[in-house]
Order: C-alpha cells, then sequence, then structure tokens
C-alpha cells in the first residue's frame, strides 16, 4: 500500500502542478499547447543546475557530512531556476500569441519543437552524448528525504504515515502541493485571480471595466510557464533520476488532458491526476504491487501482458473524456486573440 | 474597417506573397541556426573560429558537402548521395505534411500523425512480411501493403474524429492519446509477431527489411539517377498523391465542403451540409495519407523499423506539422516545404559527421520556422503594405 501510494504520487504531482500551469494559461484566454515544451526546458535547466552545483565544494562538502538541509536547499533553488527559466521561455508564446495575435495552437507547437532541440543540442555539446545524468551518485541518494534524517533507526518504523509520506520522499512533493493550494486560492479568492478569469471569459467586458487583458493574459502565461518549467524539473528529479534528455514522455500533454478532464478547475484536476498517476504506476510497476500485503502479487499472477498496463493510462484517459466532454466547458475566449474593435 | 474589407482579397491570389512570406521565414531560421552556432562556438572553448566558420557554411550549403579534402578542407558540389536521400527522406514527409495540411483546412489539429504513422507502418510491415512472395507476386504483395497500411491509418485517424464529432472531445488530447495507443499496440503485436529480426545478431529490436519477403519499392531507374543513394519511386507516388489532394481540395464539391466545414462549423450546418461526417472523413483521410507516409518508407526495402516503440513517438510524424506550416497548408507547397525540412535533415547528418556540432541546430531551425509561420499572416500583410507603398512612391 505505501508502495502503492508512493508512485502514485510520483506520478501525479508533477501532472497536477503542470495541469494547473495549463489553467492559468487557459483561464486567461491562451492556449498553452506549450506545457511539454516548456516542462523538457525546465527539466533540463533543473537537472543543469543541480549538475553544476553538485561541482562545488559548498555543495560536496553537505553531501559528505550529510547536512541533509543544504541538499534540499540545492533542489529548491533548481525548482526557482526551471520555473524561472520556464517562465522566460513562454514569452515566446504570449508575445507572439498577445502582441502579434498569431495562432496559438502553431505557437505552442513550435516551442514543443524548439525546446528539445535546443536541449538534446546543448546537451550532445556538453555531454558527447543525447543524456545529462547528474556529475556524481543519484538522486535517490542525494535529494531523497530518509527516516533516518529524523534520528529513525533503518530498522525503525515511522508508522504508515511516515513510512508513505516522509520516507522515500522528495521535497519537491510538497512544494508542489502548497503552490497548487495557494494558486488555486489565488485565482479563485483574489481580484486578481478574478481578472485573470475574465479574460478568458469576456475580454471585452473586462477590457470595459478597466482590466488590462494583455497584462492578465501575459500574467497567466507567464505563471503557466514557471509552473510547468518546475514541474518538468519535478518529473526528471523523482522519475527520471534527476537525468533529462530532451523527453518527458509526453507528460505535458498528459498534463494538457488531466486539465480538461478536470474541467478547467483545480479541485477535479487533484482527482484527475491521482487517476491517472495511479494507472501509471500499475503500468511502471505492476508486478511488484503487494495490494493487501499479503505477499501475493495479485496483479502479476493475472498473467496480463506488460503491453496492456501500459497502454492503460491512455486508454482510460480517453474513455473518462468521451464521458466527460459533453459536459466540459472550456474558458469561452480562448484561444481567441483579443482585438479591441470586435465586439 | 478598412483592414477588415482588406483581408479577403489578401487571402485570396496571393501565393506570391504567400511564398515570399515562408522565404522570409526560411531564411530567418536559417540565421537563427547560425547566430546559434556561432554563440555556441564563441562560449565554447574546445571549438575554434574555424569549426564555427565550418558550421556555418554547412548550415547553408550542407546539400553540396562532399565532405573534406585531401587537405581537410572541406569540399564542396554535386553529391549524389545527399540529393538522393533528400528526395527518399522527403517521401514520408510530404505524406505526414499533407496529413496535417488536410486536417488543417477542416479545422482541425491534427496532431495524431504519428499514431497513424505508427500503425501504417506496422500493416505494411506485416502484410509485406507476412505473405509469402514464392506464391504471391511481389508487385501484389506491395500493393496490398500499401492499401492496408492506409485503411489501417484511416481506421486510427477516424477514432478522434469520431470522439470529436459525437462526443466533442477536443482532438488534440485524443489525438494525443491515440499516439500513445498506438505505440504500444505496435509494440505489442510486433513482440508476440514473428517479424522480429533475429539472424542478424547484430541488429536487436528490429523488424526485418522488406527484401527478406522480395518486396520493395521499384526504384524507376531514379537509382542511375542519384547512385549510391536510398531513393526509390515513392517520391513520385507521394507527390502524385499531393497533386491529387490538392484537387480534391480545391477543384470537388466534397474538398469545398470539408473547407466550407472548416471555415465556419455552424454556418455549414445551417447550409445543410453533415458537419459531422466531415470531420470524421477529413480525419480518416488525413490517418490514411499518414499511414501511406509510412508505407512508402517501409515498403522501400532499404529501411527498418525499431518495433519496441512504446516510449518514443516517430518523429516523422510530428515533423508533418512543420511541413504543413511552413507550406501554409497548400498541398503543393507540402511537396517543396518537405523538400527544404528533408535538406535540413541532410545538412544536420553532414553537420554532426563533419564538425563538432550535432543534427539538432536543424531541428532548431525548423522550430524558429514554424514560430514565425505561426504569424505568417501577419509578415504578408507587411509585404503587402511595403508592396502598395511602393507602388503609390512610383505613380508619384
Amino acid at each position: 500500500m505505501t508502495f502503492l501510494i508512493q508512485q502514485t504520487l510520483k506520478y501525479a504531482i508533477p501532472l497536477m502542478i503542470v495541469a494547473l500551469a495549463g489553467v492559468f494559461a487557459e483561464r486567461s484566454g491562451i492556449i498553452n499547447l506549450a506545457l511539454e515544451g516548456i516542462m523538457i526546458f525546465g527539466a533540463f535547466c533543473g537537472v543543469l543546475f543541480v549538475n553544476t552545483m553538485q561541482d562545488t565544494e559548498w555543495v560536496y562538502a553537505a553531501y559528505r557530512e550529510d547536512k541533509f538541509g543544504t541538499l534540499q536547499l540545492v533542489v529548491v533553488m533548481a525548482m526557482i531556476v526551471a520555473a524561472i527559466l520556464g517562465a522566460i521561455l513562454s514569452l515566446l508564446l504570449s508575445f507572439a500569441s498577445i502582441n502579434l495575435r498569431a495562432n496559438q495552437t502553431i505557437g505552442g507547437t513550435a516551442i514543443n519543437l524548439l525546446s528539445p532541440a535546443i536541449v538534446l543540442f546543448l546537451i550532445r555539446i556538453l555531454e558527447g552524448q543525447n543524456t545529462l545524468f547528474l556529475a556524481k551518485g543519484d538522486a535517490a541518494e542525494w535529494f531523497m528525504i530518509n527516516k533516518t534524517m529524523f534520528g529513525y533507526g533503518p530498522k525503525e518504523s515511522m508508522g504508515f504515515l511516515g513510512d508513505t509520506f516522509v520516507h522515500k520522499t522528495y521535497i519537491t512533493n510538497y512544494i508542489c502541493i502548497i503552490l497548487f493550494v495557494l494558486l488555486s486560492i489565488i485565482l479563485y479568492k483574489t481580484k486578481f485571480g478574478i481578472r485573470v478569469r475574465s479574460c478568458g471569459e469576456n475580454p471585452h467586458a473586462a477590457d470595459s471595466l478597466g482590466i488590462n487583458v494583455k497584462k492578465m493574459r501575459y500574467a497567466g502565461t507567464t505563471i503557466s510557464g514557471a509552473l510547468a518549467g518546475m514541474g518538468g524539473f519535478v518529473y526528471a528529479l523523482t522519475t527520471a533520476n534527476c537525468s533529462s534528455n530532451g523527453d518527458v514522455a509526453g507528460f505535458g500533454f498528459l498534463a494538457l488532458a488531466v486539465m480538461i478532464f478536470g474541467n478547467w478547475k483545480p479541485g477535479p484536476i487533484v482527482g484527475a491526476s491521482i487517476l491517472f498517476g495511479f494507472f501509471k504506476c500499475l503500468a511502471a510497476g505492476y508486478s511488484s504491487i503487494d495490494i493487501n500485503g499479503d505477499g501475493i502479487f495479485l496483479l502479476k499472477e493475472l498473467g496480463l501482458s506488460p503491453h496492456l498496463y501500459r497502454m492503460l493510462p491512455y486508454i482510460v484517459t480517453l474513455i473518462v473524456l468521451a464521458f466527460t466532454s459533453k459536459n466540459s466547458r472550456a474558458p469561452k475566449a480562448e484561444g481567441i486573440p483579443y482585438d479591441k474593435g470586435q465586439r | 474597417m478598412s483592414r477588415k474589407n482588406n483581408e479577403p482579397r489578401l487571402l485570396e491570389g496571393n501565393g506570391f506573397q504567400s511564398v515570399l512570406s515562408s522565404v522570409v521565414s526560411i531564411i530567418i531560421g536559417l540565421l537563427f541556426g547560425m547566430l546559434l552556432i556561432f554563440i555556441v562556438g564563441a562560449l565554447d572553448k574546445n571549438m575554434s573560429m574555424k569549426t564555427v566558420w565550418e558550421g556555418m557554411r554547412l548550415v547553408i550549403g550542407g546539400l553540396f558537402s562532399t565532405g573534406r579534402g585531401a587537405s581537410g578542407e572541406l569540399a564542396w558540389g554535386f553529391n549524389s548521395i545527399n540529393f538522393g536521400n533528400m528526395l527518399f527522406r522527403a517521401t514520408p514527409l510530404i505524406m505526414t505534411g499533407l496529413s496535417v495540411a488536410f486536417a488543417y483546412k477542416t479545422g482541425l489539429f491534427n496532431i495524431g500523425a504519428p499514431g497513424q504513422y505508427l500503425m501504417g507502418a506496422m500493416t505494411s510491415l506485416m502484410i509485406a512480411l507476412g505473405i509469402p512472395s514464392d506464391k504471391v507476386h511481389p508487385v501484389i504483395i506491395w500493393i496490398l501493403a500499401f492499401l492496408g497500411a492506409m485503411i489501417a491509418g484511416a481506421i486510427w485517424g477516424a477514432i478522434p474524429g469520431i470522439f470529436k464529432a459525437l462526443l466533442n472531445t477536443n482532438e488534440v488530447i485524443a489525438c494525443i492519446m491515440t499516439n500513445w495507443i498506438a505505440a504500444n499496440v505496435v509494440t505489442w503485436l510486433f513482440d508476440i509477431s514473428k517479424f522480429k529480426n533475429v539472424t542478424e545478431s547484430t541488429k536487436s529490436g528490429y523488424i526485418y527489411k522488406t527484401t527478406f519477403n522480395n518486396v520493395a519499392t521499384t526504384k524507376l531507374g531514379l537509382d542511375k539517377l542519384f547512385p549510391g543513394s536510398q531513393i526509390n519511386g515513392g517520391i513520385i507516388i507521394a507527390i502524385l498523391i499531393a497533386i491529387g489532394i490538392y484537387i480534391l481540395m480545391s477543384k470537388t464539391t466534397f474538398g469545398y465542403e470539408l473547407r466550407a466545414c472548416g471555415a465556419n462549423k455552424d454556418a455549414a450546418k445551417y447550409a445543410g451540409l453533415k458537419d459531422k461526417r466531415d470531420i470524421v472523413l477529413s480525419m480518416a483521410i488525413a490517418g490514411a495519407l499518414s499511414a501511406a507516409g509510412a508505407a512508402l518508407y517501409y515498403l522501400s526495402g532499404n529501411t527498418e523499423l525499431f518495433w519496441s516503440t512504446y516510449q518514443s513517438l516517430p518523429a516523422i510524424g510530428f515533423n508533418g506539422i512543420p511541413v504543413a506550416m511552413l507550406a501554409l497548408t497548400n498541398p503543393i507547397g507540402v511537396i517543396f516545404s518537405a523538400l527544404f525540412m528533408s535538406m535540413l535533415n541532410i545538412i544536420g547528418l553532414q553537420i554532426t559527421s563533419l564538425t563538432a556540432y550535432n543534427e539538432y541546430i536543424t531541428d532548431v531551425i525548423i522550430a524558429v520556422i514554424v514560430y514565425l509561420s505561426a504569424f505568417s499572416l501577419l509578415i504578408k500583410q507587411f509585404i503587402a503594405r511595403r508592396m502598395s507603398r511602393k507602388k503609390k512612391e512610383g505613380a508619384k
């Protein structure tokens, strides 16, 4: 059970935060198809940052002396770096779609093409191969939170909650959850959030009330870019052992699906990402999941093909989308360039 | 308001301006690529200015590179292998480009081309390798494999179309899901098939070439024209299909209906057109086109499919998007933009083998070009304004 929950969260958390990234852009009226590309870029920047920091004396000393606070700080700094650079990349989309009123789908696709190309171009020059790994050791050894850090012995149990939510987790999980809650509150309960949303629903009405539509759309997409960049790094850290190879296995697009499935609302998005994360986790580790802890690996004994498990997340998403799309309500003005003269 | 009145005229009969705006995008993209080469070269201590200069020259003229001469300097000239391979690689790109362009005219964004391409690759290979060539003539097998791939692609493309038409599912998301499902289906079916190449131990993870069953696309003598390259008659077929699609789109009632549906769904519905049927049909045709591209590529006899593809989608499928965008979704334009893209591809290989840079530089150039094509209308308006101003000045 612990394994199941931890693995599900591993996939669900990046999905959740990147889906929220999609919400911020679309609620402001811009379709952000570039989530995938921005994630790839964020993953690369974050991993490169960690890789460089590992070589500094400050961080390496902290690693040798087990100062886990310093190491966690490095992770947080990498998240910030990924977020800032993700936001900068997203400006390409904002500029094209807000200032030049270009086709947003094509703009997003361009970023999706650009970012893996640049990332792979640089990785190949830096490393002479197609993947950027950590400079030393692996992510779990360096950055994973461990029960020994809290004075527990290697054989002692932290109790169910401790074992599941503290032992063998990453700090990124909790930062993402806190951010998710904070940003959801901002989107729904503050003046700023309501202004952003109004630009995605009826920009002309918003404009007539003195709201700067361009500014709000820039804000929405930039927040979106920052979250997607950060989500990319979180994905790389927790599921790819802090490596970057110009690919996030379609997670950005999956996040878009989660966003649509979650009806552009934070609450349902949490549910959708957990559902999706669960199926992803089944695909990755179905043979080692012991659901009720009796030592019998039920799923393995069913003898179904691993290919089927790998396909399940996508089939489930498609089916769920089929059932929910009729009632789904996208922001009314999304994808339409704002033109003052139009009514 | 005056801009609005001008727009229809601008959109019609604007072939010249369209080409010009694409050329502007291409030039800016190439310049950006050269700039990136320069910046990276300047920052990297291991690269000399000579490397940078070579890289920049290859970005423009890599197609005419013949490697390095005896003195170690870059040598230039007609390179039949480069040219032939460019035509060969353009073949599937024309088809995926047509696929994206076709759906786009109907108002649909077909990002599902990679999945349709994979289904086409699988079906064509299974038919080409599954029917024994000592019982059936190889040409008949080839035709069956080609048609089979198109049917498989049509079915796969129709799925997101049906979801969109009947259930209002966003076609982009549905396409992405069907892409990954296709990647897994292909891996699964090949995994349990007897087509995995086990005789050549160096080729682990690949499917047999179709020549194992004596099936291969006819060369039509083109290999004499470009000796040493992979070229075959597929490029002719692709160009003919592109012309066929152009005629279908612009000269038939059916094509007009599809375009009307894409331009304004509600108006089309009001005029009595079956918008739901059109969406499904358009996606099915788009799917068939992508799959046909895969068939032309893998039936050539000198290509191999890496079958365990569940973690990645074929780039040729995605590259249909930039091909279509650069061509401004004109089927004839697709031929030229696909040739341009495959030229960049060849240039990338030259850069990788001759300099310290790598082939991803050309992907960056493609991305920049696509980004610029997002506001091609803007560039076109800019050009039109310049041209009319010049005319006025000339009148004075």
